[in-house]
């Protein structure tokens, strides 16, 4: 999820032509050791399009987390007992915390997390569509555990064996705490359905007919549309398919579905015993690009966000900036 | 619209739930900075010293609930009282101000708490002394995280002590709330249940002094002015902060959460 890059960057310009035979010689081996399925460390040598491809990727997924913040954070100040305001902060927090972990990773990379930042504020660096919905009422909070989380951890689950490690171990630590927050987004929403009030009950699904569409959205455009996807999936970055992928989630959450007794939008959702998978109707890319171009719901509430916080801050970056090198100053003199 | 519950007034109660309020009104206010930080690492920080609250005053309400007396449990408690039921001082319920406001009132309340869980390890509850001992630990961090970065702002930059300045000037006028004691604080020390709040303001002084003293800064002068939040009449501000707390409890009667 999280990870549009592939999808929505634009063309590198193809490979540059190699210049000198010691290159080559590189390329080779890289590409070898790619066929080999080993794994690729910071300290190696690498293409300047896979770094620039990861980069982009492991840097948007970074901002995704950050920026995911914000939909729930929304409800922590509302939410309605205390131990779901603890479970909420605890998984905002952890949020952030996949955050850091990935800004660490886009590091070892080239970057710094300060630059990275500056392409998210200008504008230039994306994030998931997904965190342009608005949370509207208490529900969607468990409604974005079991399908947002739900649908990121089948997105990411491949990347942990992702080539380039550091992205990889990084995605591992991630993804167990993913599968923590799907199943307390969903425990929250069977909470309501089953011992809750009518109007409860009318929340949840009122949420799902929300979120289904775009957390399909979630896995990219079909593969016949997906140019890049053939790149990613040779450089060992990408491991399923964008359709395989979207197909294994309809196929997981239609069950869940039926035990929470709430339905999903889609009146062509059936199953079909030849292929033994759920069938579901057309997609509406066109809400889809609509929302990665910046005329979501939320896109300018959430970009205006971060920038605010961002600046609001700056004082205190400076602060402790100014501070430390106080300090190191009165350590040389002493 | 989901009624008020009523809680009797002993002494005892009173005790629990100013302790109780200060630590959810405390994380509430907290919980405000999450996504809203000046760094990633104080987003997580601070939500994360948000949750150790909440987890706190959890543990307290739900012991208050059970000497109720009328089997209220911590969401009863925290969600459905009137706002004069509410006996945080008042200091705990100002909005979050600018980072320099959150970090120093962190300060003043952390090492209040931290100076109360310590006494309160010897209470003669057994049910308190061990939320004291888990809570202690956890008071003991947010303290030091305050003192760290009273330090760095106080000693930052032009500006960043400007901000310090004012925070404590703003803080200051609620400082003897948390010091002046009253018929719950000598119920609460006759029955050994915990120490009167006056007791702590000599150790209060002498760690903030310390770590004020490092970072440049000085508490103001003390006012006329007494904040009352712990009587249960509190600012303009607690209001709001209940209507956002309260809202789903109070809107969705008979909910399963
Ligand atoms: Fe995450
Ligand atoms: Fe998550």
């Amino acid at each position: 999820m999280y990870t549009q890059a592939m999808d929505t960057m634009r063309e590198e310009g193809g490979q540059p032509a190699l210049r000198t035979a010691e290159e080559a010689a590189l390329q080779q081996r890289f590409d070898n050791r790619i066929d080999a399925g080993d794994f690729i460390e910071a300290k190696d040598w690498m293409p300047d399009n896979y770094r620039k491809t990861l980069l982009r990727q492991i840097s948007q997924h970074a901002h995704s987390e950050i920026v995911g913040m914000l939909p729930e954070g929304n409800w922590i100040t509302r939410a309605p007992t205390l131990k779901r305001k603890a479970i909420l902060l605890a998984k905002v927090q952890d949020e952030g915390g996949h955050g850091l972990y990935l800004y660490a990773a886009a590091e070892t990379l080239g970057q710094s997390r300060d630059q990275m930042l500056d392409s998210l504020h200008s504008g230039k660096a994306k994030y998931s569509s997904i965190f342009n919905y608005p949370t509207l009422t208490w529900a969607d909070v468990g409604t974005i555990g079991w399908l947002v989380d739900g649908a990121a951890i089948m997105n990411q689950v491949p990347i942990c064996r992702c080539s380039y490690a550091p992205y990889a171990r990084a995605m591992i630590r991630i993804c167990r705490e993913e599968s923590f927050h799907q199943r307390q987004g969903y425990d929250s929403l069977l909470a309501m359905m089953q011992n809750g009030t009518e109007a409860q009950k009318a929340m949840v699904q009122d949420a799902v007919n929300r979120w289904w569409w775009p957390c399909l959205m979630m896995f990219g455009p079909p593969d016949d549309q997906s140019p890049n996807s053939a790149q990613g999936m040779r450089w060992g970055i990408k491991r399923v398919s964008n359709d395989t992928l979207r197909q294994k989630f309809v196929d997981a959450t239609v069950q869940q579905a039926q035990v929470l007794g709430v339905s999903l939008p889609d009146p062509d959702l059936r199953w079909n015993e030849a292929t033994q998978h759920w069938d579901f109707g057309t997609i509406d890319w066109s809400e889809f690009w609509r929302v990665v171009g910046g005329e979501g719901p939320c896109n300018r509430e959430r970009l205006a966000m971060r920038v605010a916080a961002w600046e609001e801050g700056e004082w205190v970056r400076e602060a402790a900036l100014a501070h430390s090198r106080k300090q190191a100053r009165k350590e040389k003199a002493a | 619209m989901q009624a008020s519950i009523q809680i009797p007034a002993t002494p005892e109660l009173d005790y629990l739930l100013r302790l109780g309020d200060t630590c959810l009104i405390s994380g509430q206010r907290l919980g405000e900075w999450c996504g809203h930080g000046p760094i990633l690492e104080e987003d997580i920080a601070l939500s994360n010293m948000a949750l150790d609250l909440i987890g706190q005053s959890r543990a307290l309400l739900t012991l208050a609930g059970q000497k109720s007396g009328k089997g209220f449990d911590e969401d009863q408690l925290a969600f459905l009282r009137d706002e004069g039921a509410y006996r945080n001082p008042t200091l705990a319920e100002l909005p979050r101000g600018d980072f320099a406001f959150t970090i120093l009132r962190n300060l003043v309340l952390s090492t209040w708490l931290k100076l109360i869980w310590e006494r309160l390890r010897d209470s003669r509850d057994a049910e308190l002394a061990a939320i004291a001992g888990k809570a202690l630990k956890e008071a003991r961090y947010h303290q030091q995280h305050a003192a760290d970065w009273a330090v760095r702002l106080g000693d930052g930059t032009e500006e960043s002590r400007r901000r310090c300045e004012a925070a404590l000037a703003q803080i200051a006028p609620y400082l003897p709330e948390l010091f002046e004691d009253d018929t719950v604080d000598a119920a609460a020390e006759a029955s050994g249940l915990g120490p009167a709040w006056s007791s702590l303001r000599e150790p209060w002084l002498a760690e903030m002094g310390e770590v004020l003293g490092e970072a440049g800064l000085a508490l103001p002068e003390s006012t006329k002015f007494r904040s009352t939040g712990k009587v249960g009449r509190h600012s303009e501000h607690m209001g709001y902060l209940l209507a956002e707390m309260q809202y789903l409890q109070r809107a969705y009667p008979g909910g399963a959460w």
